[in-house]
């Protein structure tokens, strides 16, 4: 172990600013990079059954329409 | 010999082939940067130069890397894309470079987290850093190009020739700390001869270097077949997928 307790470990020995800075901010466009692409995942999904279900109603209109 | 990986130009099986790979580099990643972190962190010694400060070490250096390897991975694609037509590259091409376009952000930022105590300053014009920049304006220019057009077909081909001409930058990129006298120190791990780091610090910057490196690849899996879903949208076994629930 380099560090003798929790506040020398966040201390970071007098640097604790800038390590925690880029931790902080690599750890941060990470998290956006992936509940991005996640979200997209997502997003498709739902627009390809979305659209699914009204191409099946369009479909059961056109059905109703013939019978009349 | 190579007949094999005819299949693959399919895009379902890209598709399969791409969910199958993905809990791996999941699994390597987690593990990985859990092991690297913890190692880095708290149990490799302090610098005697530079104190606690280089901990930073242990992400801009991956970062950095692992943007130079996105972009090779992208060259590739580009060119099989532009030469064999073949489209799942080009959508590669799309996939990857957002995840590029991140990591040099981040070697950027931890580059100027880690500057400003041990320079004295936050930015400065030297060849390596100049040239990491122009690096995440190219990125940024692959995506824009490739989400200006509405014809993916036509957007693919744009973003690859892009990509083929930004190559030019990775030698500039590497050799920047030779070809120039920079405030950026030159190769540490790369280079002939043996690495210019004690083992300690070498062993998990090493595993971060792992960590990386697998993390591009996940998310760029996950990119591809995002990339494949909106492009294979209409056909039937898309519809199958979003109806038979998450595969």
């Amino acid at each position: 172990m380099a560090f003798h307790s929790l506040v020398g470990f966040l201390h970071m020995g007098g640097y604790a600013f800038y390590v925690w800075l880029a931790y902080g901010i690599a750890m941060l466009s990470i998290v956006i990079l992936v509940v991005n692409t996640l979200m997209e995942t997502h997003k498709i999904k739902r627009f390809v059954k979305k659209r699914m279900l009204r191409d099946k109603r369009i479909q059961k209109a056109q059905k109703m329409e013939g019978a009349l | 010999m190579w007949k094999w990986l005819h299949p693959y130009a399919k895009a379902q099986k890209s598709y399969q082939l791409s969910g199958k790979l993905l809990p791996w580099f999941v699994g390597l990643t987690t593990t990985t940067s859990i092991i690297g972190l913890v190692w880095g962190l708290l149990f490799a010694p302090p610098d005697y130069q530079q104190g606690d400060s280089f901990r930073i070490i242990y992400i801009h250096v991956p970062a950095a890397m692992m943007a130079m390897a996105a972009y090779v991975m992208m060259a590739i694609g580009a060119f099989i894309a532009l030469v064999w037509q073949i489209r799942l590259a080009a959508m590669s091409v799309a996939a990857t470079a957002p995840v590029g376009a991140v990591f040099t952000f981040i070697a950027l930022v931890t580059g100027a987290a880690w500057g400003k105590p041990m320079w004295g300053a936050w930015w400065v014009w030297d060849a390596r850093l100049t040239s990491e920049l122009i690096l995440l304006f190219i990125y940024m220019g692959i995506i824009g190009l490739y989400n200006a057009f509405s014809d993916k077909v036509l957007a693919g081909r744009a973003a690859s020739i892009l990509t083929l001409v930004g190559v030019i930058n990775l030698p500039i990129i590497h050799y920047s700390v030779v070809w120039w006298s920079t405030l950026h120190q030159g190769a540490t791990i790369i280079k002939f001869g043996k690495p210019l780091i004690a083992p300690e610090m070498l062993w998990p910057l090493l595993i971060m270097i792992v960590a990386f490196g697998a993390f591009l690849c996940a998310l760029t899996l996950m990119r591809f077949r995002n990339e494949i879903l909106i492009r294979e949208s209409h056909r039937p076994w898309v519809c199958a997928l979003v109806t038979g629930g998450d595969k």
